[in-house]
Parts: structure tokens; C-alpha cells; sequence
């Protein structure tokens, strides 16, 4: 009876420490500002479902979208098989619900034994992109070192994930003739394990499913720390998703009102702040990810550095710094860096690095045309774009750091209502010349 | 050449009219010598239909939308408040432009500073003047059978999902119309947007707008066509870059309509 117990302590780990990280993860998102993104929950179900649920984005380049598709099905489907070997392990069982399903468990395990070898094409034509075909995007300066052993790193556990079911199966089916009918493993298991004795096949089965119950929990709690996050927050980063028009960038209340102070001729500048107003003004645009809204910080979270982003953005096509993944990376980088800090030195500390300037530059941020081309491409709509727009406010209000052709363009917007020096009242010239 | 009828908001209020529409110029349509073409070609469209238009004249300015995307708000909400107060004087209600960065700003971001208004962008005017039979287009066609390929502007296309109407107002020229490999919502920003046609680009190794070029000169069309005054000058340049302004025309969608109308 000791099965059980291992069994039922790796399922307390394994879970646990996931959601020891999950919290975490949380409670860095919660670091950023608030947006009210609650509104209108018939509209963000219907995006979830098409764009997270359905993948509706990533059909946009329709060979990676079907290579992805097979292994999102396998992983979801597997997820039924998953819930027997629970129950197995919990009970000491064998194939609990073989019996009580019938035709139907033959039907289901041959259906995830179909997908999970469309899964494992997939996933070796995904490991020889990254590293044989070597796809532009996949390979980019900012995919370096640990972003490619992690998109490496996946693809390899899914190949382990997938060995584990085929041998627990193939050695079962070898074990049992004639008992069990599964649309691979009946083909496969006599060809690999037929002639081998009960024992060493017993022995494989157990290898099979510990190894495959040992990869799930490995994987999962691999996940907080990995790109690889989107399989679960493309879920909430879809709901939550921008649903205005793309060209409508935010309205800043808080300039609104110094505005309206400074355009009312009867407002009082010296007036002590309104009750339950805060005195200590917020800082305008960002600086650090603290500045940044939660959504924008769990769009780092869900980004998986497909790089679809990057290799539409007009800027880095023409060889300018900037890459909106790179933007998304950096954000989630340093969020981590920042909520490790408040966790060990308390929520006050300041290590005196800030996303801007330490990890993103300003020549990255004024490359950027605002097309919006990064935010339509993205397959589970994150939004770099807000976050460049936030980075320029802050160097634009509070440092007055503007290049400087566009110093100008802001002058003769604010002395003559034009970008250019021209002046009001020669608006209507063109009315009359030839 | 006809004498262009262009009312001032002020005219109109001073003979107690009211027009059914503000023609909203913009700086690009006011100031820049290319885009003042796309506003005349625009007038003499809403000269020949009637349309009861005015516009702002010297009392417009800026909708501060260069400000906002460089990061300057406040210089942005200035801009907003002021002519805001100036079109609810006027009680302007409904509002067309042939700049989609006005269009985009007005329409999107001015609301929540009180300024509501109804919106579009003059390639939905001129979709709706023709539909409703107001805007006949001369038998014969000049453009017949002429290859088109229209660019799409970010603050038209992906900035408000705006693509079918200036192809359908090409497609009633008579004409082929070829897409780009990248068009629509996919489509290459000409490098003009977000500030950056009042600086410098940022250190590369090519220009935007010679790389959207490129791709549009790969579909051998005799007309870049596109429906913005600033990706028009990209464009333009980009044509001049390959030495084929001889061959290769960019035109405003309204250029093109007002020519093929015989105006």
C-alpha cells in the first residue's frame, strides 16, 4: 500500500508548489495599476472561446497554427486520460474506468493515442524549426540563451511526455493479448515489447505511467517559470482583451483634470485636493512596471515569444532596434525582478533599475510607428503597443526628453495648431490657389 | 478650373445655415502642397453632389494627435478641449475627413472628453455619395483597365477596421485591382505614423517606407493608390527612390474618384 502514498504525496507537491507559484505570479501582476476591465462579459466570453479556445489568430499563418492546433488538442484531450491515472494511483487500481466504459474507454484512449503521435510529429518539426530550418523569428537576437532553452526545453518533455504513454500502453497492451484495442499502442506494443516476459513488461508499464505522471507535475510546475505560461493565461489575457478600436490609445484622466484646471478661467491652482483625493500626484506614463497597468503585466506573463509580433513590426523589419516580444520579455523580466525584491526586502525596496533604461532603451521605443501590427498579430491579443505608449508618456511629461525634430513638432502644435510652422489663419489658402 | 465653394463654419452661422456636415481639412490637407491637391479633388466631389458642407477654415487646428502617440498628453488634451469647444459652438454634429489619423482621433479619442460626434473617413462618404447615385462616374472610365494596388493606412485599416470601402470605390474604376502580399489587416505601415513624420527614423538599415514601396512596386501596378496625406508622402517618396515616378503615380482614393467623375 505504499503506491498510494508516494502517489498521493507527489500529487500534494506537485500541486502545491504550483500553486505556491500561481500566487506569485498573481500577486506580481496585482502590482500594477488599476483598468477596469469588467465591462461587457458577453463580448469577452465570445473572445475567449474564438481566440484563446478556438485559436482563431493563429490560422493567420495556417501550417504552424495546424502543427500547434494537434499538440493544444493532444494536451487538452490527455487531460481525460489524466484523471484515470489519478484515480489509479489514488486507489491502486488498473485502468479503473476500462470496465465500466467499454467500447467507449477503447474509443477515448485510441482518440488520445491518434492525437498524442500528431502531437509528436509537431512537436519534431517545432524542435527542427528552432534549430535546423532555423525560422527567422524563432532565432532572434532576444531568443538567446534561456528563451531557447526553454522553447527547446517544452518540446523535449513533450516528446518524453508522449514516449511515457506509448510505453505504459504498448507494454499493457503486450501484457494483456487480446484485451485491450487501441488504435496505436495494439500496433506498437507487440512490435516493441511482443517476446518479453511478464515481469520486465510489468516493470515497463510502471515506467510508462510513473513517467508520465512524474512528466505532468514536472511540466507543471515548470510552467510559472517558462514562456510557456500562455497554455493557462491565454484563458484570462483573451477575457480581459482590449475591445475598443486598436487606433484609440487610453484617455489620461489625471491630465484631464490639470487641463481642465488650467482652461477654466474661475478654478482656483491653490485649492487643497478634494477629500479622499490622493495629494501625492501618480507618476505620468511609466517608468518601471509598476507604472504599468495589471493587464499589461499579464499580457508579459501570457506572451510565449512566438515572435509574430516582431516579425511584423515595420520597425524591426528594417533592421531598428526595437522588437515588441523583446518589449513583452523585458516587462516580464523585470516584473519578476521586482516582486522577488518586495518578497525579500520588503514592499518599499528599490534596487534603483527601472524597465526603462535598464532593460528597454529609449532609441527602442521611438522606433516604434504605433501601426499597431504587433497587436493584431498576436494569437492571444497582447498589446506592446500600450506599454510603448506608457514608456514615451513618462519620458515625454516627466523627464522632457524628446528627440529632437519632434521638440518642434510640439511647439508649433501648441503656438500655431500644426505640426508645422505655418500659421492659423493661412488655413484656408488653398481654396484659392490654383 | 471651376472656383472651389468652400463655406466657413463662421459664414454659414452668420447667414443662420447650418451645413450637414464639417469637411474636418486637417494640417496635412491645409498646409502640405501634395495633400492640398486630395482636399480640392475631395471639394470639387462635395461641390458637384451638393453636399452642404462647411468647414473650420482658420478656426482649426491641430487634433493633437502627433502630440499623443510622441507621448505628449497634455499638449493632446489641450489641442482635444479647444476644438471641441470650438465644434460644440457649431453644434457640429456629423464630421468627414480625408486624413485617418484625424478621423481615428476624433472619432475614438475625443468622445471621452465630450467631444461626440459621428465620424468617417471620406472614402465612406464618397462609398455612400456613389451608392446613393449623388456622384456618377463618366463612362469609358479614365482608368480602364489600369493596374491599382491601395496601401493600407494603419489608422484606417487596423486602427478602425475600415478596408472594404476604398476598394470598393477602386473597383468601380473599371481597373485590376492588385493586392500587396501584405494588405488588409496584415498590411506594412509606410513608417509615417506614431510621430515619426516629424523625425528622423531611428537608426536601421533601410527605410519603412522604401520597404512598403518595394512591395507595392513588385505588383507592377501603374498607381499606388491609399487614402491618407502621410502615407501619400511616404509613398511618393518611396516611387522616387526607385526612380520610377515616371511610371508609377500615387493617388488619393478621393483624386481618383474625382478624376474618373470628369471633375
Amino acid at each position: 500500500m505504499i503506491t498510494p502514498i508516494l502517489f498521493g504525496l507527489l500529487l500534494v507537491v506537485g500541486f502545491g508548489f504550483f500553486g505556491w507559484n500561481v500566487m506569485k505570479v498573481r500577486s506580481n501582476i496585482k502590482l500594477g495599476r488599476e483598468l477596469d476591465r469588467k465591462d461587457n462579459s458577453g463580448a469577452r466570453w465570445k473572445t475567449m472561446i474564438l481566440v484563446a479556445f478556438g485559436q482563431q489568430k493563429m490560422f493567420a499563418r495556417p501550417i504552424p497554427a495546424l502543427l500547434h492546433f494537434a499538440i493544444y488538442a493532444a494536451f487538452v484531450i490527455t487531460q481525460i486520460e489524466l484523471i484515470e491515472i489519478v484515480v489509479d494511483g489514488l486507489s491502486s487500481g488498473h485502468r479503473t474506468f476500462a470496465d465500466s466504459l467499454g467500447g467507449f474507454y477503447t474509443f477515448m484512449i485510441s482518440f488520445i493515442e491518434i492525437l498524442s503521435v500528431l502531437a509528436l510529429i509537431a512537436t519534431v518539426i517545432f524542435l527542427a524549426r528552432r534549430n535546423l530550418i532555423k525560422v527567422p523569428r524563432l532565432v532572434m537576437s532576444e531568443m538567446k540563451g534561456w528563451p531557447k532553452m526553454d522553447g527547446n526545453m517544452i518540446l523535449f518533455m513533450e516528446i518524453i511526455l508522449v514516449c511515457c504513454i506509448f510505453t505504459m500502453n504498448g507494454a499493457d497492451v503486450a501484457l494483456h493479448p487480446g484485451e485491450y484495442n487501441f488504435a496505436i499502442s495494439s500496433l506498437i506494443g507487440p512490435a516493441l515489447f511482443g517476446g518479453m516476459n511478464p515481469e520486465t513488461l510489468h516493470v515497463l508499464e510502471q515506467i510508462g505511467w510513473w513517467g508520465h505522471i512524474f512528466m505532468v507535475f514536472a511540466f507543471l510546475n515548470y510552467l510559472p517559470y517558462s514562456k510557456h505560461f500562455h497554455i493557462l493565461l491565454a484563458f484570462p489575457n483573451t477575457y480581459y482583451s482590449n475591445l475598443e478600436k486598436k487606433g484609440k490609445f487610453t484617455n489620461m484622466e489625471s491630465v484631464t483634470k490639470e487641463v481642465k484646471l488650467m482652461m477654466d478661467p474661475t478654478a482656483d491652482p491653490f485649492a487643497a485636493p478634494a477629500e479622499g483625493e490622493a495629494t501625492e500626484p501618480q507618476r505620468f506614463g511609466a517608468k518601471d512596471v509598476t507604472d504599468l497597468t495589471w493587464k499589461n503585466l499579464m499580457d508579459s506573463y501570457t506572451c510565449t515569444e512566438c515572435g509574430r509580433c516582431t516579425s511584423s513590426c515595420p520597425a524591426n523589419i528594417t533592421g531598428k532596434l526595437l522588437s515588441p516580444r523583446k518589449i513583452m520579455m523585458d516587462t516580464r523580466d523585470r516584473l519578476v525582478e521586482v516582486g522577488d525584491n518586495k518578497r525579500k526586502h520588503g514592499s518599499d525596496y528599490d534596487d534603483g533599475k527601472s524597465l526603462l533604461g535598464d532593460y528597454i532603451t529609449e532609441e527602442e521605443i521611438w522606433a516604434c510607428t504605433s501601426c499597431n501590427a504587433c497587436v493584431q498579430e498576436c494569437p492571444v491579443n497582447i498589446d506592446p503597443l500600450s506599454i510603448i505608449v506608457d514608456l514615451r508618456r513618462y519620458l515625454v511629461m516627466e523627464e522632457s526628453k524628446v528627440p529632437t525634430e519632434l521638440t518642434g513638432m510640439l511647439t508649433n502644435i501648441e503656438n500655431n495648431g500644426a505640426p508645422w510652422q505655418f500659421s492659423p489663419t493661412d488655413r484656408l489658402n488653398w481654396k484659392d490657389e490654383a | 478650373m471651376s472656383v472651389l465653394n468652400v463655406p466657413t463654419m463662421a459664414e454659414m452661422m452668420a447667414k443662420g445655415e447650418s451645413p450637414d456636415i464639417l469637411f474636418w481639412v486637417g494640417c496635412a490637407g491645409s498646409f502640405d502642397d501634395r495633400a492640398k491637391k486630395i482636399t480640392k479633388a475631395l471639394v470639387k466631389i462635395l461641390n458637384e453632389c451638393k453636399v452642404n458642407f462647411a468647414v473650420l477654415g482658420a478656426e482649426e487646428s491641430c487634433t493633437g494627435d502627433p502630440a499623443k502617440r510622441a507621448g505628449n498628453e497634455f499638449t493632446f488634451q489641450m489641442q482635444a478641449m479647444m476644438n471641441i469647444q470650438v465644434l460644440d459652438g457649431y453644434e457640429v454634429k456629423k464630421i468627414v475627413t480625408a486624413c485617418p489619423h484625424c478621423f481615428n482621433t476624433l472619432k475614438n479619442e475625443y468622445p471621452e472628453l465630450g467631444g461626440k460626434y459621428e465620424v468617417i473617413h471620406h472614402t465612406q462618404l464618397l462609398q455612400e455619395l456613389i451608392n446613393q447615385g449623388q456622384l456618377k462616374l463618366k463612362d469609358g472610365g479614365t482608368f480602364k483597365g489600369k493596374k491599382i494596388t491601395f496601401h493600407d493606412p494603419c489608422y484606417l485599416g487596423r486602427a478602425n477596421d475600415v478596408y472594404e470601402a476604398p476598394r470598393d470605390l477602386i473597383e468601380k474604376l473599371d481597373v485590376e485591382l492588385v493586392e500587396m502580399k501584405r494588405c488588409k489587416t496584415n498590411g506594412l505601415c509606410c513608417g509615417a505614423g506614431g510621430a515619426q513624420m516629424f523625425k528622423e527614423a531611428e537608426k536601421g538599415n533601410k527605410e519603412i517606407n522604401v520597404e512598403r514601396t518595394e512591395e507595392a512596386l513588385e505588383s507592377n501596378p501603374d498607381i499606388i493608390a491609399t487614402g491618407c496625406p502621410f502615407c501619400n508622402t511616404m509613398m511618393t517618396d518611396g516611387v522616387k527612390n526607385f526612380n520610377k515616378e515616371d511610371q508609377v503615380e500615387v493617388l488619393d482614393v478621393a483624386e481618383l474618384i474625382a478624376t474618373a467623375a470628369d471633375l
